[in-house]
């Protein structure tokens, strides 16, 4: 064993510099100039600030936007610094009475059916996206507290649903972050 | 199940299949040293390498030195490690100023990443400096991977040499694995995935505040450089805590698609690399067919325990025809999650684009029981291969039995001896995961770490030392498994489960490849046949569900009737 170890600390040593030094830095290096919008996070600026990236879900709970799914991503949701799935099984009892509080929610709201991403949190806890059929059910919600045409809000929404790529793979979904931002350039903040 | 989920996991196993086969034979070339596309380039750095490290590259070594060999590196790459950790605070590159890791976590991430387990007992970003992810995580996520393709190939000359006294250079091979494989198609696939959107930066977070005025701190860094060779090494240690289910890592269904088709690649491609080493492809494909007929089926399994949802939910008011969505993105989808969950357990991958502990009962168990398998279907880089091969021979051997006949298998008798290192081999898992976790379920400590209540806490534990024994690393992840306890056991579980696993592994190597290989006769066993298929199958299934249908039955399988029964824990 003692005769490998010089091959042994000389290949580690080699190895380090060339799989841990050199190829991410040159991966930083190339993507940092050839993609740098999403090399840096996909972020999403509106006027000077940084309100979010398009690719990670954030809270929101005012009647006046679309809601989210349920996060269990650190202790108030949406951490983006602490993605976590809430780890609960099918016959957890936390599970089920956490459901039965988000069903009840949005009955309050108006919903009818309640689809399953709307009462179950994602895996990272930063899902960015609804199901249009969860988007649909706040359509009414979202017009009463904009004071806003229901088929105006309607058609922000069709706009919104992105579908699945070659008509094939991944599933119909909205951002959220994205379909927000289209409501408030509908009308300014305050305005309505 | 609908139709387009099943033409989406047809495409991607496809894919897989069109991008193996060459890939498979490039590496037959690539270590039996002949020269290659990229040879021009790489044989002079190849050159500095071994003169640097005082190697001669032209000598090849004995079963033992071998081993010796691989054990000496990987020792070393644990000693760095471990010390990278504990001193991440001191070090350059933690813009997030984390303090160094706790002793008994530092040796689980060590052992963990060592063995191309990768299961994380931290998260990602909350825990580990960009150093440490660079410059010791991301290196053994090369490295361990090189060291499995590195052992597959000198179990494969083992059969393919007749009388042989060495079966290779490790260092040679490993240098090979990392230069001609992994590295190349790393560089590759990373800027394929920053094409989908993943980050690649070196700043460590940003704020954002949001559309109602709140701060959200985003978590950023090195990502798509790391997520490449986490998914093409079979590693699956994430950058993040949810691993490819975070945006970041995953963030779309290309991304998705990508993240499957590489993890399946070089493991799939080793079995063509196998066929041509040994100078019978069908021997390479018959291993393949049975690998993939059990994929094709647990992924079934698991698409059809999800999509028929959680009956518990339906009683409480919810639509439930989109599955169970809990613990799954919206953007990907109930075909490619499942097909996710089976292919990141069937390999030793470990990486999770589903939270796996709030997956149905019987969509659970599937995972499960695959590593406890032994990870073979067709399991991680390397380590699938040299995995498939001990059950080839116990398939042979009871073929023998059956027929009265002496085994053999590729023109090598198999004898006493073989089948003595082959069973020390395969007795080494459940005797890991089954001895580690009843001591658990007795000890109020470990009882104390379960996130779920009744049988899922159970399989919460079996899960875990399955997953670490089994070098896979996803875990039913509530359990909060940073504990002295957990990190200590699970730690020695990995370190079982590879190298007490590799060393009869490499001694059965070290036999077959003295043997003189005889000529079939018409009394040999045909091995690739679709008799020797249906035989291969049938004693992985067996032997799987002798070891473990007791823990399984008190675990996912009552659960089972537990829900349909509505009670709930």
């Amino acid at each position: 064993m003692l005769a490998q170890l010089r091959p042994a600390l000389a290949m580690i040593t080699i190895f380090t510099l060339l799989t841990g030094v050199a190829y991410p830095l040159a991966m930083t290096g190339l993507l940092q100039v050839a993609l740098p919008s999403s090399a840096n996070g996909s972020l999403i600026n509106r006027g000077n600030a940084i309100v979010g990236s398009k690719l990670i879900g954030q809270s929101f709970t005012s009647d006046r936007y679309f809601w989210p799914r349920p996060s269990s991503a650190g202790e108030k949701g949406y951490d983006a610094a602490n993605s976590s799935g809430s780890n609960l099984g099918p016959i957890s009892k936390k599970l089920i009475e956490r459901v039965e509080g988000d069903v009840a929610t949005l009955r309050k709201a108006g919903a009818t059916t309640i689809p399953a991403d709307a009462v179950t949190t994602s895996a990272s806890g930063l899902d960015p996206h609804i199901s249009p059929a969860f988007a649909t059910l706040q359509i009414a919600r979202v017009a009463g507290a904009r004071k806003i045409p229901e088929a105006q809000i309607r058609a922000l929404v069709e706009a919104a649903i992105e579908r699945p790529a070659l008509g094939l793979l991944g599933e119909p979904r909205v951002n959220l972050l994205q379909l927000n931002l289209a409501l408030d350039a509908m009308r300014p903040e305050g305005a309505g | 199940m609908t139709f387009i989920g099943w033409l989406q996991i047809a495409l991607v196993l496809g894919a897989v299949l069109v991008c193996a086969w060459p890939l498979g034979h490039y590496m037959a070339r690539v270590f039996e040293g002949e020269k290659t596309i990229l040879s021009p380039f790489l044989v002079p750095v190849e050159r500095v390498f071994y003169g640097a490290s005082g190697i001669k590259s032209n000598k090849e070594q004995s079963w033992r030195d071998y081993a010796l060999a691989m054990l000496a590196f990987n020792a070393v790459g644990f000693v760095a490690l471990y010390a990278l950790m504990r001193l991440q605070t001191a070090l350059p590159l933690n813009p997030q100023g984390f303090s160094g890791v706790a002793p008994d976590l530092a040796f689980n991430t060590a052992m963990s990443f060592v063995t191309n387990t990768n299961w994380q007992a931290y998260g990602g970003e909350t825990t580990m400096s960009h150093l440490v992810q660079m410059a010791g995580l991301a290196v053994q996520n090369f490295l361990s991977a090189a060291t499995g393709m590195a052992l597959a190939i000198a179990v494969t000359r083992a059969f393919a040499r007749s009388s042989a006294q060495t079966i290779g250079n490790f260092w040679v091979d490993m240098t090979r694995a990392t230069l001609y494989v992994l590295l190349p198609l790393s560089v590759v696939l990373a800027i394929a995935f920053a094409l989908t959107g993943v980050p690649q930066t070196l700043s460590g977070s940003i704020d954002a505040t949001t559309l109602e005025g709140a701060k959200q701190t985003i978590a950023l860094g090195p990502v798509a450089s790391q997520e490449a060779i986490k998914q093409l090494g079979t590693n699956g240690g994430g950058f993040f805590n949810v691993n490819a289910a975070h945006p970041f890592e995953n963030p779309n269904a290309w991304s998705n698609i990508l993240s499957i088709w590489s993890m399946l690649l070089i493991s799939t491609a080793l079995t063509f690399t196998f066929g041509h080493m040994v100078g019978d492809r069908r021997q390479g494909t018959a291993l393949l067919i049975a690998m993939y007929a059990l994929l094709i089926t647990a992924t079934a399994i698991v698409y059809w325990a999800e999509t028929s949802g959680n009956p518990l939910l339906a009683k409480s008011g919810v639509d439930i025809a989109a599955g169970n969505m809990e613990g799954k993105e919206v953007r990907f989808g109930q075909a490619l999650s499942a097909l996710y969950v089976v292919a990141t357990t069937a390999l030793s991958c470990g990486a999770v684009n589903t939270m796996h502990n709030s997956l149905m009962p019987l969509g659970g168990a599937v995972p499960l029981f695959l590593i406890q398998l032994g990870e073979i279907l067709p399991g991680g880089v390397g380590s699938g291969l040299y995995g498939m091969l001990a059950i080839a021979i116990l398939a042979v051997f009871i073929a023998g039995l059956m027929v009265g006949r002496t085994p053999e298998y590729l023109g090598k008798k198999i004898e006493a001896r073989e089948m003595k290192l082959a069973m020390l081999a395969l007795l080494i898992l459940p005797l890991a995961i089954l001895g580690f976790s009843a001591t658990a379920v007795m000890l109020p400590t470990a009882l104390q770490s379960l996130a779920n209540a009744g049988p899922r806490g159970l399989t919460e534990i079996l899960y875990a030392y399955s997953s670490a024994s089994g070098n896979n690393g996803s875990a039913f992840a509530g359990l909060s498994a940073n504990t002295p306890w957990y990190n200590t056991t699970l730690g020695i579980s990995m370190l079982l489960g590879r190298f007490a696993y590799v060393v009869p592994v490499m001694a059965i190597a070290g036999a077959l490849a003295a043997k003189k290989k005889v000529p079939a006769s018409s009394g040999t066993f045909p091995t690739h046949g679709a008799l020797f298929i249906g035989l291969l199958i049938g004693v992985i299934l067996i032997l799987g569900g002798l070891q473990y249908f007791p823990a399984l039955a008190l675990g996912p399988i009552v659960e089972h009737f537990l829900m349909l029964a509505g009670k709930t824990f």
